[in-house]
């Protein structure tokens, strides 16, 4: 049965939306993060189900669909070893202009790293001062909620 | 079949109201199969987008702003804003003044809001059967386990010096946390004695049991400044603070 359950196939996508988001006005979700559930879930007998991330076992190289963002397409690829996120890259940065540079410079390294990070340290959200919309694409809680969407 | 332990699932959601993103986290059997789940968030994010119809500055339609425009008396107040009013009485007098919605550029509840409207809308989370939740609405939050069994979620304190860097975690059940800090925003906290923008800390993380009073005293902290742990102990044994200084 493990042998079975560690075959299901996961996706895990993690995409990654730059754009600016100035009001309290506006209702509709401007960051979604990953495209397709991780499920079913890998059976492992015993192992923590709070982690934020895959569940263990699971590993492989998973791509998130690329997002249209008003800075050109972004996508994220993660690499997951015993369901624990061991790197995280960035597959297409937009530099289409000096403007994005500066966006992608700043956002992408903080991604990559915070993605490393919140999977090493086993956490489920984070608390932090009140996040702007556009910090959040940047967010350690932004590649949480893609994990499990 | 027997030996096939399935692991708790998972499944978040993420909207952007009131200017911040706010995700819901469910854990248990049914987040992916039960259709009441979907309906129940959906319900969750409304009731936020209706508090801020109500509240937001930023809207000048907003019962708020009519407010402070002078344009609306209190027996015309929705029975939100009435009790809005009434907590933000209480809030000023429980922290010595140090959350004041009365501004010198006139009355704004936002501080207070924020975190009424956020324990509101988790409370219908918390009423699904087999679930445990976790609503996070720009780096606050509130938990719900609904077994003794369930794990505690466990909650990264962000560094404010590097916000990519996890200070601490928080292992919580049944209750809230609440950050207050210049890390986002810059510095918008005023302390409302002086007028002053409150530089002596980063950042004030309260954990408690209700949101509500976790996010007044970490913004009253923050505000408050220096020993920030004895400050609220004295006041709030149920809750405590963490003050992260430069």
């Amino acid at each position: 049965m493990r042998r079975i359950a560690s075959t299901v196939a996961a996706t895990v996508s993690i995409v990654v939306l730059l754009f600016s988001y100035h009001t309290s006005t506006n209702q509709d979700p401007v960051a979604v993060v990953g495209d397709q559930p991780l499920a079913p879930q890998p059976a492992t007998p015993g192992a923590p189900s709070t982690s934020g991330a895959p569940s263990s076992g699971t590993n492989g190289t998973f791509t998130g669909a690329a997002a249209d963002t008003r800075y050109g397409p972004v996508q994220v690829q993660i690499i997951v070893s015993g369901g624990r996120i061991t790197s995280a890259r960035t597959l297409q940065v937009p530099q289409q202009s000096s403007k994005d540079r500066r966006i992608n410079s700043a956002a992408v390294p903080i991604l990559n790293n915070e993605t490393v990070q919140a999977q090493s340290a086993r956490i489920d959200t984070v608390s932090g001062a009140t996040y702007t919309s556009e910090g959040y694409a940047q967010s350690l809680q932004s590649a949480i909620d893609g994990v499990h969407q | 079949m027997t030996g096939f332990e399935v692991t708790a699932e998972r499944r978040s959601w993420v909207r952007q109201i009131m200017g911040m993103p706010i995700s819901v986290h469910l854990r248990g059997a049914g987040v992916r199969s039960d259709p009441v789940v979907p309906q129940v968030v959906a319900e969750v994010f409304e009731q936020l987008r209706a508090v801020d119809r109500l509240f937001s500055t930023y809207r000048s339609d907003s019962q708020v702003s009519r407010i402070r425009r002078g344009e609306l008396t209190p027996d015309h107040w929705h029975p939100w804003v009435h009790e809005v009013v009434g907590l933000c009485e209480q809030a000023r007098r429980r922290t010595d003044g140090y959350f004041d919605a009365w501004l010198p550029t006139g009355f704004d509840p936002s501080g207070l809001v924020k975190g009424w409207a956020v324990e509101r809308a988790a409370a219908l989370l918390a009423e699904l059967n087999g679930c445990d939740s976790c609503l996070n609405a720009g780096g606050d939050i509130v938990t719900s386990v609904c077994s003794p069994n369930s794990p505690a979620w466990r909650v990264g304190i962000e560094d404010p010096r590097d916000r990519t860097r996890i200070l601490a975690v928080q292992e919580i059940r049944t209750g809230a946390v609440a950050t207050s800090g210049s890390a986002a925003r810059g510095a918008h906290i005023i302390d409302p004695h002086t007028g002053d923008r409150p530089d002596e800390l980063l950042a004030v993380t309260v954990t408690g049991p209700t949101l509500l009073w976790a996010d007044i005293y970490a913004t009253a902290g923050f505000a408050h400044g220096g020993d920030v742990v004895s400050w609220l102990r004295a006041r709030a044994p149920d809750y405590r603070a963490l003050g992260v200084g430069p």
